[in-house]
């Protein structure tokens, strides 16, 4: 039971930190129509400006300038590279992030090399904040926490509750009528693409500390936010965030237990063959639960897709 | 500019052609395959520089063997992939290179092993000698082993046993949790680990024994809280890179305070990002001692290679070895060209390193048995540092000649 809690709370620990990146992606893709390639690359971005900044001015420093930095660099992407781009229809945009996901990569490895880097968490969060039956919770964890549901809800409240927020809905379904109205749309979407960025600035300077700053870290986690987006529902805040909680939750409870497919077989009634070797299906029979662990969110994504293809909370078909 | 570029690139060519020319006036050329490129190229080139040092320190700057002749270290870059070493495998057979040097990737091991035994068959005129320094695959010097494989690393079942003599001593560890990455190395550890304990500590108790998914674990602290709620005393891991890496840390951050025993948990960036909270936890068994340094030779050249290298480690501390008893087993020989000789001189010859200790490459399957240590990662009495963060591997133990008779199943065919 108390391990159930414990799960649960680094399941949200994260499903929030995958929120962080897919608000971003969700709002420039329902936007725009791209599927950004690189929206991992500058959430390594951020971890790696931050790390380098906090070479020399502290954690905190880092936790407010290279988010800063990495949406300027995603503004100036879409302003100079997609804009350019989008005229020539959305297979040469979805190249060009592409690329871009490539040429950070090895920027990154030009710079910084291709060793883990030591960027560590500040040393005022270094502590326990409490623990539940032996099992310590950080202190940083807490932090997480707090970070991402303060950043959900300023996003809700700028996108529901502000004139900015309602232009940004508008020009999302109607993108045409907005220019009509007499708004600047380009402008709307360099400014989405750019806080989207920075967004996925934030989480890498949150989560370098803890999943560790290294060249691969943009890899690891780029195919899981466009399932998350796809579970979730094209352009849908709310989606975002329960498709991320929820992948969250399906991927630490898969690991925690080691649930063997052998059980489950035997459970329902199929007899186990004596020699496993000759089985066609010995693969199935050895499996255990924290194996498949990492391709159930790809398993959900495929099932939401066949029932439900808007995802849980979109409007339009993916 | 486009003139500009030509006269330089003439001028690099020139260069070349006459650095090439150069180095035909008798040198001895040691075939470097490995990655150079590509997500290994880091450790691959690490590797490269302690070759090239090595060969420059301990043989060409003290005259050379056989009466002046030099080494030289030609690189290859095999980019992990099997295929691609044998490619470059015939390359350098092709230049009339005798030595054939590589180490990272067992899979690349066993298929250089093989077309070397095959090409040695068949070309008696240009027969080539490899040296294995870093591959671990037991197999390599059981099954699979042969004349012209030599391996200068312990192999995992002899770190594994070195290991658990340590363990056994302890009294206070009576559960373990054993954890590795899904694929053959993970398992050979595992099951390396399984029956060493049963064997050496009956009392000790496997409290779990489990694989992840290789290089797609994003998050770690699901497999923290299992090796926390198991209520391990210690955990051993075959880990490495940023599963290394991402298991310490997630382990220690989640309140556990025993020793985490690993084969691959230092260098590369890895030792300055455990810092401070994998002091008293991380524990590295291999060969050479760094910290305290053995001798004052090793010392020396510890701070020529920093002087060098400065981001560098010397962290394969055998490669020296490599060299040094290659140099030994060509003098004795009396010659490079007839590797028959050279490896009849490097069977069963006992060489007292410069890292501490015996090596001794036992004639029945080429495996150097050497002292392994369990090395402890830490900020006091380190010498010397790793990625210059203040943090070291410091020598905690000492097994003398690990698994000195450890059986074999190797059945060699000499020439």
């Amino acid at each position: 039971m108390d391990l159930i809690l414990v799960n649960l709370i680094d399941g949200l620990v994260t499903g929030l930190l995958l929120f962080m990146l897919s608000a971003g992606l969700t709002l420039i893709f329902s936007m725009m129509g791209v599927l950004n390639f690189a929206h991992a690359s500058f959430y390594m971005l951020g971890a790696y400006f931050a790390f380098q900044i906090s070479l020399f001015f502290g954690f905190w420093m880092g936790l407010l300038i290279a988010p800063l930095i990495v949406g300027v660099l995603g503004a100036g992407v879409e302003r100079y590279g997609l804009r350019r781009v989008h005229q020539y229809g959305h297979v040469p945009e979805l190249i060009f992030t592409f690329g871009l996901a490539l040429l950070i990569e090895e920027l990154v490895q030009f710079l910084w090399g291709k060793n883990q880097m030591p960027y560590d968490i500040p040393e005022v969060l270094q502590f326990t904040a409490f623990a539940i039956a032996g099992n310590s919770i950080p202190a940083y964890k807490i932090f997480m926490i707090f970070v991402s549901v303060g950043i959900f809800i300023a996003l809700l409240y700028i996108l529901t509750r502000t004139r900015v927020g309602m232009i940004i809905q508008a020009a999302l379904s109607y993108p045409r009528t907005v220019e009509a109205l007499g708004h600047n749309v380009p402008l709307v979407f360099m400014g989405v693409f750019g806080v989207g960025t920075a967004l996925a600035g934030v989480a890498g300077v949150i989560a370098g500390p803890v999943l560790g700053t290294f060249p691969g870290m943009a890899f690891l986690l780029g195919s899981i936010v466009f399932v998350t987006i796809v579970i979730g529902g094209l352009g849908s805040l709310w989606g975002a965030l329960v498709a991320s909680l929820l992948i969250g939750w399906i991927t630490t409870f898969a690991a925690a237990y080691n649930i063997a497919f052998a059980d489950i077989l035997m459970a329902i009634g199929f007899t186990m063959p004596e020699d496993l070797d000759d089985s066609a299906l010995r693969d199935l029979w050895t499996l255990t639960l924290p194996q498949i662990g990492p391709i159930l969110p790809y398993l959900l994504m495929v099932l939401i897709l066949v029932l439900r293809p808007q995802g849980l909370f979109g409007k339009r078909d993916a | 500019m486009l003139k500009k570029t030509t006269t330089l690139g003439v001028t690099t060519a020139l260069a070349l052609v006459m650095g090439a020319s150069a180095s035909f006036a008798d040198t001895i050329k040691i075939a470097f395959i490995d990655p150079l490129s590509g997500p290994f190229a880091s450790t691959g080139t690490n590797g490269l520089h302690q070759f090239e040092f090595a060969a420059e320190k301990l043989v060409n700057e003290k005259g050379g063997v056989l009466g002046g002749e030099m080494f030289e270290i030609v690189a290859f870059d095999n980019k992990i992939s099997p295929k691609e070493s044998l490619i470059q495998l015939q390359v350098a057979i092709d230049q009339g290179i005798r030595f054939i040097a590589q180490g990272n990737s067992s899979g690349v091991a066993n298929a250089l092993t093989e077309a070397v035994e095959k090409h040695n068959k068949r070309n008696p005129d240009s027969r080539v000698l490899f040296l294995n320094y870093a591959a671990v695959d037991p197999a390599l010097t059981n099954d699979k082993c042969n004349f012209w494989h030599f391996r200068f690393d312990a192999n995992a079942d002899i770190k594994m046993d070195a290991l658990t003599d340590v363990m056994a001593k302890d009294d206070s560890i009576k559960k373990v949790y054993i954890i590795g990455q899904d694929y053959s190395f993970g398992k050979a550890v595992a099951d390396a680990a399984v029956a060493n304990l049963g064997a050496k500590r009956p009392d000790v108790e496997i409290v779990g024994n489990e694989l992840h998914p290789i290089g797609k674990v994003k998050d770690f602290t699901p497999y923290a809280r299992k090796i926390v709620a198991s209520g391990a005393d210690a955990v051993i891991t075959g880990n490495w890179g940023s599963d290394m890496l991402g298991l310490g840390k997630s382990v220690i951050e989640n309140g556990y305070t025993g020793p985490i025993y690993t084969y691959y948990a230092a260098g590369s960036g890895i030792t300055a990002a455990f810092g401070e909270q994998g002091k008293g936890t991380i524990r590295l068994i291999a060969q050479g001692e760094i910290n305290p340094p053995a001798t004052q030779e090793a010392a020396d050249m510890y701070t020529a290679y920093k002087a060098k290298y400065p981001d560098g480690n010397i962290d394969q501390s055998r490669i020296f070895n490599v060299i040094d008893m290659l140099k030994l087993a060509i003098e004795d020989a009396g010659t490079a060209d007839d590797v028959v000789a050279v490896a009849t001189a490097l069977e069963g010859m006992e060489y007292d390193s410069m890292w501490g200790g015996k090596v001794f490459m036992r004639p029945n399957d080429h495996q150097a048995i050497q002292d392994m240590h369990i090395h402890a990662h830490t900020d006091e009495g380190v010498t010397f540092d790793y990625d210059n963060s203040g943090f070291g591997l410091v020598t905690e133990e000492t097994v003398k000649m690990a698994a000195m008779d450890s059986p074999s199943t190797c059945d060699m065919k000499r020439p």
